[in-house]
């Protein structure tokens, strides 16, 4: 209990993270409530094409080109960006605790192998590979989910096995391989645990750059074409550029508020895990 | 400063050559695989996404993978077309790839180019200012600014900033490299692309932008508390001549090795910006070849994308040992 008061006084205190939390908040309330606010599936004709905002009472934030609501397709596409931000992050946590873990707890060889590849995988452009995998596997939800994680893990085995490699030294850690603990318990239940606030925090932002690039992969057209996301929103409506901006401007500032919110977020839980940090981001 | 003379660090750099040259091999290897991972034979997925189901071809194309041999040699015959840059004859675009992709490298290198220069003046400007102003309202203004451009889905930027500059306001172009029907030659041909770059670059320097504030600013605050400046300050020395003569020299080297890695994410960048923009850059290229499913030229893409990267952090380790010559090069 002490731990969850403590965590509260620390929101209230800090605004950024509250502001952070109550965007996520809202985001998720949207992905859940799509279907109770918005029966019709987001791609149907609800209203005229090319309303303005507040014009048709039927679609708050108008319609587009194709007379689809917009304010239907935000809330529909809050579940896309949440599911694969947070899915492919998983994906990629596990991969990259485990290879980090073992990195890290083995050095040697393992660790230089491990590390290597890891590196090369830092070494191709990130969103190309995206792209490729995309491509050759065929676009759906699934292989964008898979493809995310395929470029996102990287970052995570690094941070993990540098935690790993200073943890291992530790006089506790020393006294469980005394005790004749196996090291995949030791690995699991006994490092890991005060390995993870760093990888909590860094997963929290990387969910947004998740978000951002499979808003890119649907922006250029690359993404699955049975949902409708922000990013395809965007993509329609540049079309309409010149005549109706609106259309591309607002799935572009919910994106905008989405990636801010987790990196409020990410921030927020970094101050409150590592509070030796704090004094360095002068809070 | 003085010169510090040392030598050339060939040992380094011959390591360093040859640990590339294995990550390529890797590379390679690990896009063999890619295309064997595409359903049905590799002939097959790349003739059909090709676009191009004539059964000459498809022979042809396995005649060149080599399809009919065990995995082991096809994956040798891979790696030696890679090596020798035979990657291939896109029939969508009726050009070599290699001919077709290298074509396209200098558009790509000069939005690059200019993207980073932007991002890096910008993020030493700002990032300096904040950490003068520490905790301050210029502070407070630079680093949420910052943190909203970070969360910011960069090809929007590029949208936006082509309905208010290009669009309403009318001071650049919306998109394209240059006016082709101007037919411009010497001066005026350089004037009008830089009038082009101007916006891509912009765009493609915004998310990077952000990262380098935040980073500039944080090694300045670590570095403004050391002894040496208070000596500096003790000895009378302007506040702006102490942050950018003094403490900036210290602060600027993490910047270095950031940008270093950043060169690929800033190619994956450019597939975005060239779309928004038309242009005509690899990025580009790639979109094109998504969109036609020309898959051969998409891998060869993602080849040479990393083997210019692995050369770009080459550089950067030399370079960074150039200006920091405390750093060892082993």
């Amino acid at each position: 209990m002490d731990r969850v008061k403590s965590l509260a006084s620390a929101i209230l205190r800090d605004w950024m993270l509250l502001l952070g939390l109550l965007l996520l908040a809202t985001v998720f309330f949207m992905a859940a409530t799509a279907p109770f606010f918005f029966p019709q599936p987001p791609d149907t004709m609800m209203g005229p094409p090319l309303q303005w905002p507040g014009q048709y009472p039927g679609a708050p934030l108008g319609t587009d080109g194709l007379g689809r609501n917009i304010l239907a397709g935000l809330f529909y596409g809050a579940q896309i960006s949440l599911l694969v931000g947070f899915a492919s992050v998983t994906v990629a946590m596990v991969f990259g605790i485990l290879v980090g873990a073992f990195a890290g707890y083995y050095g040697g060889w393992i660790d230089n192998l491990l590390m290597r590849v890891t590196e090369l995988f830092q070494t191709i452009p990130q969103f190309m590979l995206a792209i490729v995998v995309v491509a050759v596997l065929g676009p759906s939800i699934q292989v964008i989910i898979f493809s995310l994680a395929v470029v996102s893990w990287p970052a995570i085995a690094r941070l993990v096995r540098g935690e790993f490699m200073v943890l291992r030294e530790k006089a506790y850690v020393q006294g469980c391989i005394v005790v004749g603990m196996s090291d995949r318990r030791i690995i699991f239940t006994q490092i890991l645990p005060n390995a993870m606030s760093g990888v909590t925090v860094m997963s929290t932002i990387m969910i947004a750059t998740a978000i951002l690039m499979e808003s890119a992969l649907s922006f250029l057209g690359f993404g699955d074409p049975n949902v409708t996301t922000w990013g395809t929103m965007i993509g329609m409506g540049k079309n309409n550029l010149r005549d109706a901006w609106y259309i591309m401007t607002i799935p572009g500032i919910a994106l905008l508020l989405t990636a801010l919110a987790l990196n409020l977020v990410g921030d927020g839980l970094n101050d409150y895990l590592n509070p030796r940090l704090r004094s360095q981001r002068g809070q | 400063m003085k010169p510090i003379r040392r030598r050339f660090p060939w040992a380094f750099l011959a390591k360093r050559v040859a640990y590339g040259a294995l990550a390529m091999l890797v590379i390679a290897i690990i896009n063999f695989f890619l295309l064997k991972l595409a359903p049905g034979d590799a002939a097959e997925a790349l003739a059909g996404q090709a676009g191009t189901a004539d059964p000459v071809y498809i022979a042809q194309l396995r005649a060149q993978f080599g399809l009919d041999q065990p995995l082991l040699s096809q994956l040798w015959a891979f790696v030696v077309r890679l090596a020798t840059l035979d990657l291939g004859y896109s029939y969508v675009f009726n050009e070599r790839v290699s001919v077709l992709i290298f074509s396209r490298m200098p558009a790509t290198l000069m939005l690059m180019g200019a993207a980073i220069v932007i991002a890096v003046i910008g993020g030493i400007v700002f990032g300096v200012t904040a950490a003068r102003y520490a905790n301050r309202w210029p502070d407070r203004v630079i680093s949420f600014v910052a943190l909203l451009l970070y969360g910011t889905p960069p090809y929007w930027i590029g949208l936006m900033m082509i309905l208010i500059f290009a669009v309403t306001l009318g001071w650049t172009p919306t998109s394209g490299m240059e006016n082709v029907l101007a037919f411009n030659t010497g001066w005026d041909r350089v004037v009008d692309i830089a009038h082009h770059l101007i916006l891509p670059a912009l765009a493609q320097s915004i998310f990077y932008l952000a990262i380098y504030i935040r980073l500039v600013r944080a090694g300045m605050l670590e570095v403004l508390s050391l002894d040496f400046i208070r000596v500096a300050r003790a000895k009378g020395i302007s506040e702006r001549r102490l942050s950018y003569r003094h403490a900036l020299r210290n602060a600027v080297l993490p910047l270095v090795t950031v940008v270093g890695t950043n060169v690929g994410n800033f190619l994956g960048g450019a597939v975005l910006t060239e779309t928004v923009f038309s242009w005509p850059g690899v990025g580009r290229l790639m979109f094109d070849a998504m969109f036609q499913r020309d898959l051969n030229l998409l891998l060869s893409i993602l080849v040479l994308s990393s083997f210019f990267v692995i050369v770009a952090n080459l550089v950067v380790d030399l370079l960074y040992a150039i200006i920091n010559p405390t750093v060892e090069l082993k």
